[in-house]
């Protein structure tokens, strides 16, 4: 099954190489990986989607954890939690489609970012099902020129934030 | 200890000496350059020493050696680009055996990082995957921070090497020094105690348990647990095997004792490990050396595992219940829990003992006796018999490695030393440097192939010019002789690129080129007379010890295979 993980981490320098490096060297398989800033100016958060049983998503935290700017690991998929991705889209537009486009932007309340006379730019947030529904539905009607995805990313219901959380 | 200075102007250079005096070093390992010329401008004035080696691979197995030996932090210095990258394999070597490691390496100045400027390597993300941590300094006021954690990190929790990358305009720039007193790292806190609910957990299956063994491995020698557990060995009454890294920690010759288990490992070991029904894994990472065929290992036990680093939980092998913590706190728990109940133990398991000690008495370790031939195994029985088993042993990687795993005996811990995780040919010599500059009062003896003591022989000249006494044995067998042993086992004894025959190298004469006395042994007749000779010798001695050519490290466990169908060979086979 799949697993998020909230990772916190110093924000310094390397931090992210020490993080993909164990990843790629310890074969764990990892379908997404975001980073950002936090609250607070020194930690980084990296939201990291796992797939696997539970013995490899222990492995995963624990050889994680062992990285020394590595401050807390939390699974969020053992709580409630709200969890997003965001996509751009920028598909074949032409005057004859674009209401077609707009249509099917409305019913998925996505948004439109940029339009010129061959293409439009659409902009989705939502759980990767929702991302692949659009796309497909894009792909087969119009044509899509490009897609960039950011990954997941995903926060905790309730007030207890992740760096207090149990793993 | 000295009163050390606090909130003064310095170089950075002058910084790390400082800092060094701090953490108490007395000495490093290194090799000048570039880079580094400001920091041993300042090391000119240390007080502690420096020993320049040869080659900078040499500085790092020598640092390595000093810290197995003496359970302090080694440190070692090079320069930037090849200064740094000599060093990798003597990093990655420590760091697969959880030995701890300062590396101080020169980076070219921050205006030139990043420029492929002369000497530059970025030995930060080359040390990524082979370091418990690394840094790269380009501001001098980070340097005292840096070097305090590096010591902290590298000697605490599972130790490990740490590498101190540290661009070249920082060791001039100056600063107002003070060095930390304590270390605050938000994601490093080692658990040293664990939970004591899971020992009597444990405890619970200790009860119940019908063919217990006790496994121990490099934790219990690193963590200096051995009087420990010599009292849960004793407690309890149950069996004890060791890996190759926790040789010593138990005394060979202690009656519940069976050997080394895995693919070198006895028959009773091996035996002990396949039919237990509890095993205790203390400080033990069941390597593939170690377990043989993972889905048969000990499959009829439940295991319980013991460490420090959570991470070793179900890596390879699925444990039943785990003890997280130092195992210096969780061996003596255990002790104290079964103090009561000792007796009982004891008696329950006498059947067990009884069947262990019969595969000891059924297959113990042999080998050919040959008149006319030198055996190694011999050897190794002899040096024992003549240092009583309390020599610092070095070791280099292959047949000569097992042997002296087999039959050396040892009775104390950190008496071993060798690289048992990567394998690492050419580091005995060094290490063995090292070992002797961190114990100049105790025998060293390294044991090391004809084809490990050329790939660091330069280190020789060292150990002659600073008057380290190291006896230096080679087994010299004229090949490559692990892997021509595989060659003759699996690969149809087609020895492809094994043989040393063409070897024009002249051992003795190796040895007097370099200020060391060199002997040779080449009848059994003359190996007591020639090692008494080499130890009787205050200085430095090779012994080119001609053993035969074509000979196997028995038992063996092909990879793979499950433990129990080793192949047995010596007297029987």
């Amino acid at each position: 099954m799949k697993h998020t993980l909230a990772v916190l981490v110093e924000n310094k320098p390397g931090v992210l190489t020490h993080i993909s490096g164990l990843i790629s060297r310890r074969a764990f398989n990892i379908e997404s990986i975001a980073a950002g800033y936090t609250e607070e100016p020194d930690t980084t958060r990296i939201t990291i989607v796992v797939e696997g049983d539970e013995i490899e998503q222990e492995q995963v935290v624990n050889q994680l954890s062992k990285l020394v700017d590595v401050i807390k690991i939390s699974d969020l998929t053992a709580v409630e939690s709200i969890q997003r991705e965001l996509a751009l889209i920028k598909v074949k537009a032409s005057a004859a489609t674009r209401s077609d486009i707009i249509n099917i932007v409305e019913i998925f309340r996505a948004s439109i970012v940029d339009v010129n006379r061959e293409t439009m730019v659409i902009e989705l947030s939502g759980d990767e099902t929702k991302i692949d529904a659009l796309c497909q539905v894009l792909a087969e009607d119009h044509g899509i020129i490009e897609i960039v995805r950011t990954g997941r990313i995903a926060l905790s219901r309730g007030p207890v934030p992740a760096k207090n959380q149990g793993i | 200890m000295k009163e050390r200075v606090t909130n003064l102007e310095m170089t950075g250079a002058e910084a790390i000496i400082e800092s060094l005096n701090n953490e108490n070093v007395d000495v490093v390992f290194g090799y000048p350059g570039g880079a580094v010329l400001t920091l041993y401008d300042a090391l000119f004035k240390a007080e502690f020493n420096h020993i320049l080696t040869k080659h900078e691979q040499g500085a790092v197995h020598a640092a390595d050696g000093y810290a197995r030996a003496t359970g302090k932090v080694g440190v070692v210095i090079a320069t930037s680009g090849p200064g740094a990258t000599n060093l990798v394999t003597g990093i990655a070597t420590a760091y697969m055996d959880s030995i701890p490691l300062v590396a101080i390496t020169g980076q070219v100045s921050v205006p030139l990082i990043g420029r492929d400027s002369f000497q530059e390597a970025d030995i930060r993300g080359i040390t990524t995957p082979i370091t418990k941590h690394n840094y790269l300094v380009k501001r001098v006021e980070d340097l005292p921070g840096a070097l305090k954690e590096a010591f902290y990190i590298a000697r605490t929790g599972r130790p490990g090497p740490v590498v101190v990358d540290i661009a070249k305009d920082v060791f001039a720039a100056s600063l107002d020094y003070h060095y930390p007193t304590d270390v605050k790292l938000r994601g490093y806190r080692p658990v040293y105690e664990g939970n004591l609910e899971t020992i009597d957990k444990v405890f619970e299956e200790l009860r119940i348990a019908k063919k217990p063994l006790i496994f121990v491995g490099g934790g219990v020698n690193l963590s200096d647990s051995s009087e420990e557990l010599k009292s849960l060995i004793e407690q309890t009454g149950f069996p004890v095997i060791s890996t190759l890294m926790g040789l010593g920690c138990v005394p060979f010759d202690h009656p519940q004792f069976l050997g080394m288990v895995g693919m070198h490992g006895t028959y009773a070991a091996n035996m002990a490990t396949t039919e237990c029904d509890l095993l205790l894994g203390i400080g033990v990472r069941f390597d593939d050396r170690v377990t043989g065929l993972l889905d048969e290992f000990a499959a009829k036990a439940k295991i319980i595992h013991f460490d420090i680093d959570p991470a070793e939980i179900n890596k390879n092998v699925l444990a039943h219940l785990r003890v997280i913590g130092d195992v210096k706190w969780s061996i003596p728990a255990l002790a104290q829990r079964v103090k009561h109940v000792s007796k009982e133990l004891q008696e329950h398991v006498q059947s067990w003992i009884e069947k262990c000690l019969f595969w000891q008495e059924e297959k113990p370790l042999s080998y050919e006796q040959d008149a006319d031939l030198v055996m190694p195994q011999a050897v190794v029985e002899k040096v024992s018999q003549l240092t009583q088993g309390n020599a610092v042993i070095v070791t280099d990687v292959g047949q000569h490695q097992m042997w002296v795993a087999q039959y050396y005996g040892f009775k104390n811990p950190r008496s071993l030393l060798t690289s048992g995780g990567l394998g690492t040919m050419g580091y005995g010599l060094p290490a063995a440097l090292g070992a002797q500059c961190g114990m100049p009062d105790r025998p060293v003896i390294l044991f090391i192939g004809d084809g490990g003591m050329m790939m660091n022989c330069q280190e020789l000249a060292v150990t002659a010019e600073y008057n380290f006494p190291v006896k230096v044995l080679v087994f010299n067998n004229q090949c490559l002789g692990m892997v021509a042993q595989w060659q003759r086992m699996f690969y149809g004894g087609r020895y492809s690129h094994t043989s040393l025959k063409g070897s024009t190298t002249d051992f003795v004469k190796l040895a007097e080129a370099m200020g060391v006395k060199g002997l040779r042994v080449h009848k059994p007749e003359e190996l007591g007379l020639i090692l008494e000779e080499a130890m009787a010798i205050p200085g430095p001695v090779v012994v080119d010890i001609r053993i035969p050519e074509v000979l196997d490290v028995l038992p063996m466990v092909p990879s793979g295979a499950r433990l129990d169908q080793m192949i047995i060979g010596g007297k029987e086979g």
